[in-house]
């Protein structure tokens, strides 16, 4: 009886939770694959809503509508700068979070925290009267200097999450054997944290790339794609800007795959004289 | 020739000293234990030698170079962690290669060093492999192999085989003996296990609470203990407090606090009058019941009571007390089965050679 009814019951539990996550799955995917459909929607006049019919016009044309251009070439200049310089600066602080102890290293701590805590609409108005108070023109730069501020924090907390962990024995290892401190940082340390630093330089290029609230504020006359997207969504959006978007979106995904294979390489690498 | 020395070496954290003064030559090629138990500071004293911690005061010398100021990576010596502290990013081949690649050995020399090293310590065909996925033992010997590698003057081991297993722990003991004798490089060997540092080292130096207590070979150290500390610290052994009644030739008399005198020979003892306390190791008396026999002429001898027996199998352990209710541990070889072993309560008379009675500086017995 007993038995019976737990059989029963087995494959019922069992095809749950593939369903569940199967549905999560799709609620996650959905919007980003009508996305990409649409820039195969050869679609008349200026409204891409409707599904017209496939063409690959809008992959030959990418980039007829010399503003789009302009804006995502911006964007991304904006974000790999963003990204290399929060990178530095977040991931010296977080070694010296967590190798020094040093006077007002808890409140630089917290300190970290608050551009996270701090709403955007927050961050762009202040970084506004600030440029404004002192008379500094708004644009290219302004755009730059704030995304770098609020990026920062969040690089410092993914690679502290990476430092934090290190044995410190390990550097003691390379001095040992003849490592100067330099040489200590480079062949032991760097490599070991890099997983660290790459997330945290990707989590920035992320934020800097979409960032709409605080640029809007403090961009001037500078066009970045999310602001050139808004604006264009008045008018209809060209199905230009689902291709670029869907381009974006497959360079991530085959960023996080190359970098997940590599991350299992290293830890199952095959083994020769076993087996 | 002495290969390291420590001069009135001190080191003093914020909140305790944790060396205290030390001063120890060790010989080249010697394998020298230091031995205490936990927090006795140890590993200061192999970092200091390392150059990880700068000594409060006080020098060091590394063969005939005041090393006391010079950096770690400077110092011809190289260290095996305690927990190994392999290059988890490194294969073991570039793990054992690092020092050689730090020194600027040629490319075409580091691998045959490195092959070499990884035979020396049985681990030929593994330089491919990962250090994650080796087994402990295998870790320790690739650190083994990697500090090697480098021929340092003096190799320091911190507790190498503490994650090892019992079984694994003997056999890397010989292991590292083997390896040490075909080296010839000194060997400075922290431990916290005596057994361990009397099976393996040339001369032990046993510390406590950051002060050096005895230095000697294992033997010595074992057989005639100079303080109240190492006596209790290397295996079970008896202390009787008594007064120095004085000396005649070669031999110095004792007066026991329990009544009776023992005889000790006279090189033993620091203090020619006062309080003093001699002892003796378990194994070195004899039991004998009261009524029985006479007194061996010569033999130290002491009354006492069993309090009881424990029969191991190899021997038999008797707790005596003494009239003042001093507690004596007796070992006994069961050599043929006795006919009636003295059972508890039982009246006994303790007698050993006076030659292995040992005298302590200090008159107070450890309470373990
Ligand atoms: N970096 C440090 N800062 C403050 N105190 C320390 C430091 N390192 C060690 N100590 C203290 O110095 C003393 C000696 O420590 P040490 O590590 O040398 O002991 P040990 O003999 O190696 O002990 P164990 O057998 O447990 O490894 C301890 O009381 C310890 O708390
Ligand atoms: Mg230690």
């Amino acid at each position: 009886m007993a038995a019976a009814s737990a059989s029963r019951r087995r494959p019922k539990r069992e095809w749950i939770l593939p369903t569940y996550t199967g549905l999560v799955i799709a609620y996650l995917l959905i919007p980003i694959v009508v996305m990409m459909l649409f820039g195969f929607n050869d679609y008349p006049g200026k409204f891409n809503f409707v599904w017209e019919g496939f063409t690959l016009d809008h992959y030959r044309n990418l980039f007829e509508i010399p503003e789009l251009t302009q804006a995502l070439r911006n964007s991304l200049v904006i974000a790999a700068i963003t990204s290399v310089v929060a990178t530095t600066l977040g991931t010296l602080i977080a070694l010296a979070l967590t190798r020094f102890s040093f006077h007002g290293r808890s409140g630089l701590n917290l300190f970290i925290f608050i551009p996270m805590a701090t709403p955007e609409i927050v961050l762009g108005v202040s970084l506004l009267s600030m440029f404004v108070a002192i008379g500094f023109a708004r644009g290219f730069p302004t755009v730059l200097i704030a995304h770098i501020m609020f990026s920062i924090s969040y690089v410092v907390v993914t690679v502290k999450a990476r430092t934090s962990g290190f044995d410190r024995s390990l550097e003691d290892a390379a001095r040992d054997l003849g490592a100067d401190g330099w040489t200590t940082f480079w062949t032991v340390t760097f490599p070991l944290i890099l997983p660290g630093i790459a997330a945290g330089g990707l989590l920035a290029f992320v934020l800097s790339f979409d960032d709409y609230v605080v640029t809007a504020f403090n961009a001037g006359a500078t066009i970045t794609f999310p602001l050139w997207i808004y604006g264009a969504s008045r008018f209809g959006i060209p199905a230009q800007v689902n291709v670029m978007a869907t381009l974006i979106f497959l360079l991530g995904v085959a960023y996080v795959v190359i970098s997940l294979l590599r991350e299992r390489g290293r830890s199952a690498a095959p083994d020769p004289s076993e087996a | 020739m002495a290969n390291v020395r420590l001069e009135d070496v001190s080191k003093a954290f914020k909140s305790a000293v944790a060396v205290d003064n030390l001063t120890l030559t060790i010989d080249e090629g010697e394998f020298f234990s230091l031995l205490g138990p936990s927090g006795c500071g140890k590993t200061t004293t192999l970092r200091m030698i390392g150059g990880f911690e700068e000594p409060s005061s006080g020098r060091i010398w590394l063969g005939d170079e005041d090393v006391s100021g010079l950096p770690a990576h400077k110092r011809d010596v190289n260290t095996v962690f305690q927990s190994y502290a392999l290059f988890p990013h490194l294969s073991v081949a570039e793990n054992v290669a690092y020092g050689l690649k730090r020194q600027g050995v040629a490319k075409d020399e580091i691998g045959p060093r490195v092959e070499a090293m990884l035979e020396l310590v049985d681990l030929e065909g593994y330089g491919q492999r990962r250090t994650t996925q080796l087994s402990g033992g295998q870790q320790q010997r690739v650190a083994l192999a990697r500090a090697l590698v480098n021929r340092p003057q003096v190799l320091l081991l911190d507790e190498p085989l503490g994650a090892l297993d019992l079984k694994l722990r003997k056999q890397m003991q010989l292991e590292l003996k083997r390896i040490q004798s075909e080296v010839g490089i000194t060997f400075i060997y922290v431990t916290h296990d005596q057994e361990e540092a009397m099976t393996m080292s040339d001369r032990i130096a046993v510390m406590s609470a950051g002060r050096l207590e005895q230095v000697g070979a294992p033997q010595d150290v074992y057989e005639l203990p100079a303080t109240s500390f190492v006596a209790s610290f290397l295996g079970a052994s008896n202390l009787l407090e008594g007064e120095i009644e004085g000396t005649s030739g070669e031999v110095t008399k004792v007066r026991l606090g329990v009544g009776g005198t023992v005889t000790l020979p006279a090189g033993r003892l620091t203090d020619s009058e006062g309080p003093v306390a001699v002892g003796v190791r378990p194994e070195k008396l004899h039991i004998q019941t009261t009524n029985s026999s006479e007194v061996d002429r010569g033999d130290n001898a002491i009354e006492a009571t069993v309090v009881n027996s424990t029969y191991t199998g190899v021997s038999t352990s008797y707790e005596c007390a003494t009239s003042d209710g001093t507690r004596l541990v007796v070992y006994v070889q069961n050599l043929e089965r006795s006919a009636s072993p003295p059972g508890a309560g039982a009246k006994v008379r303790l007698t050993w050679d006076p030659d292995h009675t040992f005298a302590v500086s200090k008159a107070r017995p450890e309470k373990t």
